[in-house]
């Protein structure tokens, strides 16, 4: 490989690491009080209402079923709003935060609905108020299902990223397809491919190595 | 107006006594009624035990106590105070003088042994230092000051429950309640866990109520019992008086683990045809059961009975007498009212056509 290509290597696994942490740290901010709502307004939960809590599901699945090319290319006026152009790596995070959102949420929801109830119940017997039910129950009981979907959704937005090409956002997946793809350059192909393995099984060591540390559920 | 005077003075003598007053309590969940007019009362230094079995509304009892289920009807007052018309926001200070332990114990799996005590604590907002310190005291209450660093995981079921009652008592509350507190641990845990409320319960002068399906429990540790049944008190006192003559069915079924019954093949023979053998049974506790009973019916029908079952117990330092047994059938009437008038309660089970 020349080192024009490596180059092109490097810069390509940047936007990627920009694309993915970035969009991963967004959809962290906003998924997870999400999820919380989710729980929270569900039957049973700590501020129940039955309605709000249809609406949010339903904004939710909205926004999951547009596949993500389409995501893509439809948010190009948000995009143009929030970030001034609608082309390269910073105009791809609006997308990608857009469709990872809903997605941590949904897995962030998972988890806190399975914390133990009876935990909840403990501390409202002790005096907590529904605040402090999330801040010392459903948080940290939920913590390692929360990092481990954070895992989990950082590695598909890895995979996401690679169609940000289609509005010139680069990254690794746009390398492979027009230098590896279009262009017959089967040892890029192979050097993407053999980078996204590394990152993408990186960060799931990472994310269980944390999950095994918090989890003292026995 | 006077009258109005005198109610006030007599209720702020009550809430001297009483910690807990319940009256008339109802609460309904769909079709079936949770509790159908509940009353009772428990006393500041007791530890009062509520028994019942599965869905005879004990888990809402004790969850309206704290305000985590709210009645339909009928008034909560607890330490004078009435809950029933309370917001949420009311009713957490509140809870904050009210400890409870749970059956699952319920611990933060999160969260260090001390991290769990100290939380009703961190609650209240006490400064990080002094909450642990107070856990520390607490822990060392329970016998479980080596632990504080570990993780519920770590502990036995037994050293969980203490951690439990640590945490219950760490806001200093005017009333401990337990919800089956020891369903969950094996007979040897149960009794160092019970071992452990009794302790407290005479260190600290704390009012415990307890609910449970076991009449060991009770046995163990209760000053007074109120049996529930299907949302209603079918049956109050002092254990050691409804042990020795339970009155209604659900309590005689509830005992008849640890009470002595007439054996299985014995009480299959049984019937109704008066002839060979009359079988009693014979009830007697207090004073009464210390008295020279026995003595007594040998003199007065010698070689005329026979005992098939039974013994003396002892609860809260009172004897209570239960025996089954056998005479000939023309004795039975007078020996049974011999021994009421030694004090015993007598019942004519059945008869058995001969040697049983």
């Amino acid at each position: 490989m020349s080192p024009i290509m490596l180059e092109l290597l490097v810069r390509s696994l940047w936007e990627t690491v920009v694309m993915t942490a970035a969009s991963g740290i967004i959809s962290l901010v906003f998924g997870l009080p999400l999820g919380l709502a989710l729980v929270a307004t569900a039957r049973g939960g700590i501020a129940e209402n039955l309605w709000v809590n249809r609406v949010l599901g339903a904004v939710i699945n909205g926004f999951r079923s547009v596949p993500f090319i389409i995501l893509l290319v439809a948010l190009i006026p948000v995009t143009r709003l929030i970030v001034g152009t609608s082309i390269g790596t910073w105009a791809a995070i609006v997308p990608l935060s857009i469709a990872a959102t809903p997605y941590y949420a949904r897995i962030a929801e998972v988890s806190l609905r399975e914390v133990d109830r009876g935990l909840i119940e403990a501390v409202r017997a002790m005096g907590g108020n529904r605040w402090t039910i999330v801040r010392e129950v459903l948080i940290p009981e939920a913590l390692p299902g929360i990092v481990a979907g954070f895992t989990v959704t950082l590695v598909t937005l890895i995979g996401a990223s690679a169609m940000a090409g289609a509005i010139g956002a680069g990254g690794l997946g746009d390398l492979a397809i027009r230098y590896g793809y279009q262009r017959f350059e089967t040892s890029v192909m192979v050097a993407v491919v053999a980078v996204l393995i590394v990152m993408v099984c990186g960060i799931q060591w990472i994310g269980d190595r944390w999950v095994a540390k918090l989890d003292h559920r026995g | 107006m006077n009258s109005h005077v005198t109610w006030k003075a007599a209720s702020a003598a009550a809430e001297e006594t009483d910690v807990i007053r319940l009256a008339d309590v109802r609460r309904r969940f769909g079709e079936t009624a949770a509790l159908d007019g509940v009353t009772l009362t428990v006393r500041r230094g007791e530890i009062l035990g509520i028994i019942g079995r599965s869905g005879a509304g004990k888990s809402t009892l004790i969850r309206c106590l704290n305000g985590l289920e709210r009645p339909d009807s009928g008034t909560i007052a607890i330490e004078g105070r009435e809950i029933t018309g309370l917001g949420e926001a009311d009713l957490q200070p509140l809870r904050r003088r009210i400890g409870m332990i749970f059956q699952h114990f319920n611990l933060l799996s999160a969260k260090t042994v001390e991290e769990n005590v100290a939380l009703p604590l961190k609650i209240e907002g006490w400064p990080k230092a002094k909450r642990l310190a107070r856990a520390a005291e607490l822990l060392e209450l329970v016998g479980l000051s080596g632990k504080a660093k570990a993780y519920p995981s770590e502990l036995s079921g037994g050293q969980k429950q203490r951690v439990g009652i640590a945490r219950a008592l760490a806001a200093k509350p005017a009333l401990l309640l337990s919800d089956e507190a020891t369903s969950a641990l094996d007979p040897e845990t149960t009794r160092s866990i019970l071992a452990l409320l009794k302790d407290i319960n005479r260190k600290l002068g704390l009012t415990i109520l307890l609910i449970t399906h076991e009449m060991e429990v009770i046995r163990g540790i209760a000053d007074r019992v109120t049996v529930l049944d299907a949302g209603r008190v079918v049956e109050e006192g002092p254990v050691w008086q409804v042990f020795s003559r339970p009155q209604a069915q659900t309590t005689r079924s509830l005992l008849s683990s640890i009470r002595p019954q007439l054996p299985a093949h014995i009480a299959d023979k049984l019937t109704t045809d008066v002839g060979g053998e009359a079988i009693l049974g014979i009830d007697i506790a207090g004073p009464a059961a210390t008295g020279p009973l026995f003595e007594g019916l040998s003199q007065e029908f010698p070689g005329g009975y026979r005992l098939i079952h039974g013994g003396v117990d002892h609860i809260q330092e009172q004897a209570v007498g239960r025996f089954f047994l056998a005479v000939p059938a023309e004795k039975a009437a007078s020996l049974a009212s011999y021994a009421e008038r030694l004090g015993a309660q007598v019942e004519v089970l059945g008869h058995v056509a001969d040697h049983a």
